[in-house]
């Protein structure tokens, strides 16, 4: 790891106000992709501003037809939550199978939506929920959110506080997972809102996580696992690693967006 | 270089480290509380797990400067007037170990399962909750067997109470 200098403000205020001034800086959430990443010298600010002292970023509350979860909430945090548990089960249930305990009692939401890893969880569950990405600055919806590849609308200076999530009348999140890093080797998050259905795909598309168009009009006509009976998903676009090739993933597609359906369907 | 002040395994301690020093290495090298294994160094293979306010934690994967206020306990806060802690008996038992690389995280681990789920646990539970922690002697199954006799001996009493988890700010 190449040296920086430590940064611990009080509120996400004081963290922007050090961002804008601190030349190559990185926010540091939880730490569980920044760490590593600096530790194979893949990363080398010269700055870390450590969110972890920000009490305004922390917190789970239901405000009205939302849940609202601050950034710095651990997945632990929102696994445990009686407020997700009751009105998002599904969220709850994702935030449970992230890594493994002792990641999950540092890694954070916002962290997770930040990095936007192409295999990692959080972002699933956004786009299926048609979750709102709150920032120092603006509110985002997911659909405009999650850009490529590591990549997100967030701009230089741009700071998550939190994340607004609609409770939905249905949710259920299903995923293969590699056995050795725990990310998703596919992972599907299904969400039903009135007539509204979505399912969104992450750890298979070459651009990061994806809307499945073909599955959301399948479900429209009824939301259960036999909707999907012969439906494929396509392999075009999908990765091809030593874990998986991209037929495989694609038929995992379907696999894990039934199960996601039955899960939300309690069936 | 940065201050750090903590307590660690109830006992003040005060640190001027490089703020690239991760949890481990203060652990180790500055505290020379050696008890506390690096492993992969990777946050995956759990060799090198404490509780942090009562959690356990990845010190591998932790900046040791991030924790000011904290309260850390590692395998050595474990034992009370040189007895074993339950849950180390229960490894010793069931002979929960070979080379004992992976043991101060697995006791580590098992006693934050039982902070977190109680005294009864069965094997499925056991078996997915280490899921970080990475043996390569035993095949997993005494680890297991001690981890749940361990947990029963432990009596419903949460062996962290010196280290009562900081709330959440709403």
């Amino acid at each position: 790891m190449y040296a920086f200098t430590y940064h611990r403000p009080g509120s996400a205020r004081q963290a922007a106000g050090l961002l804008a001034k601190k030349e190559d800086a990185k926010i540091l959430a939880g730490g569980h992709t920044l760490l590593p990443t600096m530790k194979q010298r893949l990363a080398s600010p010269t700055a870390l501003i450590d969110l972890g002292a920000c009490g305004d970023l922390k917190g789970i509350v239901r405000k009205g037809r939302t849940v609202v979860i601050g950034a710095m909430s651990t997945h632990a945090e929102v696994a445990e939550s009686a407020i997700v548990q009751e009105a998002i089960p599904g969220l709850a249930y994702l935030a449970s199978h992230i890594g493994d305990p002792h990641v999950r009692h540092r890694g954070t939401i916002g962290g997770s939506v930040a990095n936007n890893d192409p295999a990692a969880d959080y972002p699933a569950a956004c786009l299926a929920l048609g979750a709102t990405i709150v920032t120092n600055q603006r509110k985002i919806e997911a659909d405009a959110f999650f850009t490529g590849l590591y990549e997100t609308a967030l701009e230089e200076g741009e700071i998550i506080t939190r994340v607004v999530f609609p409770v939905v009348s249905k949710a259920g999140y299903a995923k293969f997972r590699n056995p050795a890093s725990r990310y998703a080797l596919v992972g599907v998050f299904v969400a039903k809102r009135g007539s509204d259905i979505r399912v969104a795909v992450t750890g298979a598309g070459e651009g990061g996580v994806f809307r499945w168009p073909e599955a959301e009009a399948a479900l429209k006509a009824r939301f259960a696992p036999k909707s999907l009976d012969g439906l494929k998903a396509s392999a075009e676009g999908i990765n091809a690693d030593m874990h998986a090739d991209a037929d495989y993933r694609a038929h995992l597609i379907g696999v894990m967006t039934k199960q996601a359906v039955a899960q939300a369907t309690g069936k | 270089m940065a201050t750090v002040s903590m307590s660690v395994n109830g006992k003040a301690v005060t640190g001027s480290i490089d703020p690239r020093t991760l949890l481990v290495q203060f652990l180790r090298d500055d505290l020379r509380l050696t008890g506390t294994h690096v492993g992969c160094d990777t946050s995956q293979c759990g060799a090198c797990v404490v509780h942090v306010d009562g959690k356990a934690v990845k010190a591998c994967t932790v900046l040791a400067v991030s924790l000011e206020g904290a309260s850390v306990t590692t395998i050595e806060g474990l034992a009370v007037n040189g007895m074993l802690h339950p849950m180390q008996e229960a490894f010793r038992e069931h002979h929960g170990l070979q080379c004992g690389f992976c043991t101060p995280g697995m006791i580590m681990s098992a006693v934050d399962i039982v902070n977190r789920r109680g005294n009864d646990l069965d094997e499925k539970v056991i078996r997915e909750d280490l899921d970080g922690n990475i043996c390569r002697c035993t095949g997993y199954h005494n680890i297991v067997k001690a981890v749940a006799a361990g947990a029963e001996a432990m009596g419903g009493q949460s062996m962290d109470q010196k280290e009562p988890p900081r709330q959440a700010a709403e």
